[in-house]
């Protein structure tokens, strides 16, 4: 009787009725700073352990935090291109627990006043409809350390490294329907951090996480008790998470019982959640202004200047490229989904056929960069060969065909498309007395043939050309083969 | 050597620019009387070896001519102070074997103007306390009254009791809610604390963040005044250090007070203070007004909350302060089979009742559903004291009061905690409003006992404290040493 098919993403079908999901996302991502938020130390990813503490990180008595301002200016910059209100003052508090990880026995966050207040942005979704999510709020706040639990029987170790490097967290309205669009928004918000360099958006280096809060309810019901979700550290998993969280709540629902709002970990290896702790054990984390620290204040003309300062964003962006280079929105949104591809894109199209451009540059770079497992940034192929390419297309030196040989050839030799077009004789031969001569050959070699195809039979026209090209090693332009041969058969 | 130790830090200095003495036999006159007072247990850590090296590079530059502000002084640390190399416990048993890599920015200060460093001096455990007996290490005598024990105040009461009884020419202490002006107070010493921002706090163990401020406890003004000029200025580790040039005090020693409008409140003059000081609070204001100044009375009406806001807001500060001694990185650790087992062991173990105590209250303060109730209202209440300053500071110059309600008890006496936070009544408001305050001593009581009267002034107007606690100094001529002291 439930047609499944016809579910809208991020609706769950149960016995009751369809459920609708409710999603707000806390992402975390760190700033590409060189140093800590409040100390010198670096905050670079992969040193031995404990090397990048100083005093402060592991809170020796009489240490002080200072504010990296640099970091600030990221914030700030990050709000600005979330369309959000920037607040000129805003406040440190301590977020009081105690922990191995957590030398100072607090996390310098901010509380009651963040750096930035509300926002929007728009999110592409995969069916090429867009949606808006609601920003509530970001601020600033420091890392905590590693525990590492599993290199000793009895003992934990601890590793500080990671202690006081600068989080952004970045909270999201509760605007979030589906998982899909949980991705979407993810995947919106790194893009736009790696625009203005606030943050690598790195997951598999933990530089970007996010806790989910997840609910279900009716359609036009109140929000329902929801449970967080985390540490997601791959869209993927932010998915998968959603999901199964979703349903695990519908079914309690569904057979009469009620949520416990609570704090859930995803375990990768089982798809499904499973409870961290309950609200009971939440801690009463005992917030108030850090007295180290003075309010965070900074003046409207500094806050001009960084707007001045920011690069074009995506959706501009976009826009830009379906206007002057004629793409579609589709493709347009797929390039403008990383800083890398745009200037790749704008490189490789500048002065050529555009269309032609964004269709090798997303079916053939992409697919050959995934087939072999190579980053953006490793493709052996420059924007300025591809663009070389695109021209050899368009000019008629090479065919579409030829053009595949030459690409598969780039990849891998990293070398130029004429080079290996004159290396290789690729040129595409378009010169009427070359295909006469050509012509000649199959006519005298097939006289069969011709006599059938004057006698009527027009469907050999076909072979004739077939075997000209073959001839030609595929390097006859197939218009002129074309042209001459309709002429050579009159 | 008596005649060494005579010396203040003025006189001292001038005798050793002029090489009529040595900073090595200063320095050795200290170190022997240290040792000749030993059983007032100032001292947590003598660095013998360290202070005749610096008395000796010291001497070198006397000669040299290139001699420093306070070239081979020799002076006591707080043992809040952290000192590189040199065991810094904060008189707790939780730090009772650290050792610092690194050195305050205070002392660091004191160093690079040539003070020569005696050691490490007691004082109440994290400076939470007001008789120097929540010291982990047990109680310091007050040298005055050679047949008591009595109590030297707190929190910095091992620097108090160090220059009253001459085993420092002068000592460092912090002050959060009266722990430089009480203790100095009931040594018979000058005691200034300076205004919040005044004196980095970078290496200083924090007790209450919004309150703590270093200052010096010395002889007499002027030596306050030296000593103040090394220790203040601007530092970038601390974000709440004020980047404001501090004059030379010693400009304004002898400014006078003609024309200048001295406070008294009200609020100050009411019940349980002792007669003997309200005596000499009244003498105190007839010297002043002899010597030109216009006396004033004025209110400070939010005066009676300021202690119940201080007994939030420095517990509130503490309990997240102390978090950090949980034996994980440094200090005395329990071995436990779990974490939270590890700090409540040690963290139980380490810290004494007093800490416990504002630990527990400031936890309380701070927990959801309190925080408003508590916390939030002390901040108001903490504003609202601040405004009552800068009201009476568009009509006065300074505000004088006494410094303590009694003069120094007897150690053991007062066991009760509220009768204890009840000797910083006079010293908490300008705590809470950061302002910068002076106790200088103006008599003795009938048992023999020093007096103190405090002075305070508006923010950043040392050069003016300076100037009228001078005043006060000529004016009162306490000449008198206690009878514990070095001879």
């Amino acid at each position: 009787m439930n047609d499944t098919s016809t579910l809208k993403l991020g609706h769950i079908q149960g016995e009751t009725g369809i459920w609708e999901m409710v999603i707000g996302l806390e992402i975390h991502a760190q700033i590409s700073s060189k140093s800590k938020l409040f100390s010198g130390a670096s905050a670079s990813f992969g040193s031995e352990a404990n090397r990048n503490v100083s005093l402060v990180d592991a809170a020796m008595p009489g240490m002080l935090p200072v504010i990296n301002e640099f970091c600030v200016e990221q914030a700030v910059k990050t709000g600005l291109a979330l369309n959000a209100k920037i607040n000129n003052v805003s406040v440190f508090d301590r977020k009081n627990y105690f922990y191995a990880d957590l030398p100072q026995g607090y996390q310098i966050s901010q509380f009651t006043k963040p750096i930035v207040g509300e926002g929007e942005i728009i999110v592409d979704l995969d069916d090429g409809e867009q949606t808006t999510i609601g920003i509530e709020r970001l601020h600033l706040e420091q890392d905590a350390g590693k525990s590492l639990h599993d290199q000793h029987p009895t003992k934990s170790y601890i590793d500080l490294n990671r202690t006081g490097v600068a989080l952004m967290e970045i909270v999201s309205k509760p605007d979030i329907r589906s998982p899909q669009e949980a991705g979407a928004y993810v995947k919106k918000i790194r893009s736009i951090l790696r625009y203005i360099g606030a943050c690598d958006g790195n997951m598999e280096e933990g530089s970007l996480r996010a806790d989910c809060n997840v609910s279900v309810r009716k359609s036009g019901e109140e929000f329902g008790t929801r449970c967080e979700i985390k540490n997601l550290n791959s869209i993927r998993f932010i998915i998968q998470a959603i999901q199964s969280e979703a349903e695990r709540q519908v079914d309690i629902l569904e057979e009469g019982g009620t949520i416990d709002q609570e704090t859930r970990l995803f375990d990768t290896s089982t798809g499904e959640t499973r409870s961290m702790r309950s609200k009971e054990d939440a801690h009463d984390y005992r917030y108030f202004p850090d007295p180290d620290l003075l309010p965070l204040e900074f003046s409207e003309s500094w806050v001009q200047d960084i707007k001045e300062k920011l690069p074009e964003l995506p959706d501009s962006l976009k826009k830009r490229l379906i206007k002057d280079f004629g793409i579609t929105s589709y493709d347009a949104s797929i390039l403008v989904e990383e800083k890398d591809y745009v200037d790749f894109y704008q490189q490789a199209a500048n002065g050529r056929d555009g269309k032609l451009t964004a269709n090798w540059m997303i079916t053939e770079l992409f697919g050959a960069l995934k087939k072999d497992n190579l980053s953006f940034l490793e493709s052996p192929i420059t924007s300025e060969n591809l663009g070389e390419l695109i021209s050899l297309i368009s000019n008629g030196t090479i065919s579409g065909k030829i053009a595949k040989e030459v690409f598969s050839e780039m990849m891998k030799s990293k070398k130029s498309p004429s080079e290996i077009v004159k290396e290789k004789g690729l040129e595409q031969v378009s010169d009427d007395s070359e295909i006469l001569k050509l012509i000649d050959q199959v006519i005298s070699d097939n006289q069969d043939k011709v006599n059938e195809y004057l006698s009527g039979k027009d469907k050999l026209f076909g072979f004739f050309v077939g075997q000209v090209m073959k001839l030609s090693q595929g390097k006859a332009n197939p218009g002129v083969v074309n042209k001459l041969l309709k002429e050579k058969l009159k | 050597m008596s005649e060494l130790l005579d010396l203040n830090l003025v006189e001292a200095s001038k005798a050793l620019k002029n090489k009529e003495i040595s900073s090595l036999e200063l320095t050795k006159a200290y170190l022997k009387s240290i040792s000749d007072t030993s059983s007032l247990g100032a001292y947590l850590e003598i660095v013998e070896d360290k202070a005749i090296t610096m008395a000796k590079e010291s001497d070198k530059k006397l000669i040299d001519g290139n001699a420093r502000p306070l070239e081979g002084i020799p002076v006591g640390i707080k043992d809040m102070f952290c000192t590189k190399d040199i065991k810094t416990t904060a008189s707790s048993k939780i730090l009772e074997n650290f050792i610092p890599t690194y050195e305050s920015t205070v002392t660091q200060n004191l160093w690079n103007d040539g003070a020569v460093i005696l050691g490490k001096l007691s004082c109440d455990e994290f400076a939470m306390g007001s008789s120097n007996e929540t010291a982990a290490k047990g109680n310091v005598i007050n040298p005055w009254l050679k047949n008591k024990k009595m109590s030297p105040g707190g929190s910095s009461g091992g620097s108090a009791a160090a220059v009253a009884a001459r085993s420092a020419l002068a000592a460092t202490g912090t002050d959060t809610g009266g722990s430089i002006r009480q203790p100095a107070a009931f040594c018979g010493i000058t005691g200034l604390k300076p205004t919040y921002g005044r004196c980095s706090r970078w290496g200083i163990v924090a007790f209450s963040s919004s309150l703590d401020q270093a200052g010096p406890l010395t002889r007499t003004v002027s030596d306050a005044a030296l000593m103040l000029n090394s220790m203040a200025g601007y530092d970038q580790k601390d974000s709440t250090s004020a980047n404001l040039k501090m004059p030379d005090l010693m400009d304004y020693l002898d400014k006078g007070i003609k024309g200048k409008k001295i406070g008294i409140p009200k609020e100050y003059t009411q019940n349980g203070i002792s007669e003997d000081i309200v005596n000499f609070y009244e003498k105190s204001i007839a010297w002043l007004r002899d010597e030109g100044a216009e006396i004033i009375p004025v209110s400070l009406p939010h005066t009676k909350y300021a202690l119940p806001a201080y007994y939030i807001i420095a517990p509130a500060e503490a309990s997240s302060n102390l978090a950090r001694y949980d034996g994980v990185r440094y200090g005395a650790r329990q071995e436990a089979s779990s974490l939270d087992e590890m700090y409540e062991l040690t963290r139980g173990n380490g810290f004494g009742d007093e800490v416990k105590r504002r630990i527990m209250i400031g936890t309380y303060v701070l927990s959801s559903g309190y925080y408003d109730a508590y916390y939030l209202k002390a901040q108001k209440v903490r504003r609202l004291i601040k405004e009552d300053f800068e009201n009476v500071y568009k009509k006065v110059d300074y505000i004088l009061t006494p410094s303590t309600p009694t003069t120094s008890f007897e150690l053991g006496k007062k066991q009760d905690p509220l009768t204890m936070y009840l000797n910083d009544i006079f010293t908490v408001p300008a705590s809470l409003a950061g302002l910068p305050g002076i106790s200088l001593p103006v008599g003795l009581d009938k048992s023999g006992l020093p007096i103190g009267i405090q002075l305070i002034a508006n923010s950043f107007d040392e050069a003016g404290l300076i100037s009228t606690a001078r005043v006060l100094e000529m004016s009162a001529g306490f000449n008198f040493i206690a009878d514990g002291a070095a001879k």
